[in-house]
């Protein structure tokens, strides 16, 4: 199941934010009319995401059990440029279950959202892998709910060591 | 504000260190920052009464905080366009006061599709060694092959 596209225009101002909420040192960041974009900025997609954006949004999700495990960005030809406007779709690309170290088990979710460019051409790929356990953390976080968009569900990112 | 020369395909062998980066003791405000950019505002790292609430001893490091400056690290290193592929998976949490090390190593070397491209296996380390997240990239490393 694919969700509903939606637009994500790659705006100078947001890159020049978000560079420097994430220490970036080179100057093109700041200066460049076109700047390349730092590495994670497409997690700003978020405020871009439709309600019908997140495959995943309908199921029933325990958010207090639910972790960002993982986050990985593919770049064909290296990350977009300011100006680009970008058209994203998500879906879900894989579920498997594990054993935990604790005892329960753990169900992970790996969303795939896909970035085209004008032209169509697939400029980027995110994965996000959630992973919700079958019980709380000993020091769970409280259900935040899901986030605006479900790119990055909300929760406790301590989760990889137990994968 | 002067970033470092871009390593070059000639100097970097596997086994090859990257040049570490120690990062300044992380504040809330930069936990604030950093979701009021990317719009993840999970209370969790910056409402304290939420956080304790939630069996926390207090707010603790969004996770993407670090991966992205792991990014931004290595965009400083091999340039901005560089980047390829870029993979973070989160282990022990960090927390504010912590002081965060940045750090990688060369795993591998190819040429393809006329790119030469590096991969590498990347760190992010507590003051304490633990390890708060564990990273891979690949980045496109001194033009056509």
């Amino acid at each position: 199941m694919t969700s509903e596209p939606y637009e994500f225009p790659v705006e100078r101002g947001k890159i020049r934010e978000f560079a420097r909420a994430t220490r970036a040192r080179r100057t093109s960041y700041f200066d460049d009319p076109e700047a390349v974009t730092p590495p994670t900025f497409l997690m700003a997609s978020s405020f871009w995401a439709g309600p019908g954006a997140a495959p995943f949004r309908d199921e029933s999700r325990d958010w207090s059990r639910t972790l960002h495990g993982e986050q990985e960005f593919v770049f064909p030809a290296g990350p977009p440029r300011a100006g680009t406007v970008l058209t994203a779709t998500q879906r879900v690309e894989d579920t498997y279950t594990k054993q935990g170290r604790r005892g329960g088990t753990m169900e992970f979710t790996v969303l795939l959202t896909e970035y085209r460019d004008q032209a169509g051409t697939l400029v980027a790929q995110a994965r996000s892998t959630v992973i919700e356990t079958s019980r709380a953390p000993e020091k769970g976080p409280e259900p935040p709910g899901p986030g605006s968009s479900g790119v990055e569900p909300p929760g406790a990112e301590q989760s990889g060591a137990e994968s | 504000m002067t970033a470092p020369a871009e390593l070059s395909w000639e100097a970097l062998a596997v086994t090859t260190p990257l040049p570490e980066f120690v990062d300044e003791p992380l504040t809330r405000t930069d936990f604030v920052r950093y979701q009021g950019a990317s719009g993840d505002l999970n209370p969790i790292h910056h409402d304290e009464q939420y956080a304790r609430a939630a069996g926390f001893p207090g707010v603790f490091t969004v996770g993407m905080l670090p991966a992205g400056i792991l990014g931004t690290y290595l965009a400083d290193l091999f340039g901005p366009e560089s980047i390829r592929r870029f993979r973070v998976q989160f282990r022990e949490q960090s927390w504010p006061g912590d002081v965060l090390t940045y750090r990688g190593v060369v795993v591998g070397r190819e040429e393809r599709d006329g790119e030469r491209l590096v991969t590498l296996e990347l760190e992010v380390v507590r003051q304490t060694g633990g390890v708060h997240a564990k990273g891979w990239a690949t980045v496109a490393c001194g033009g056509a092959a």
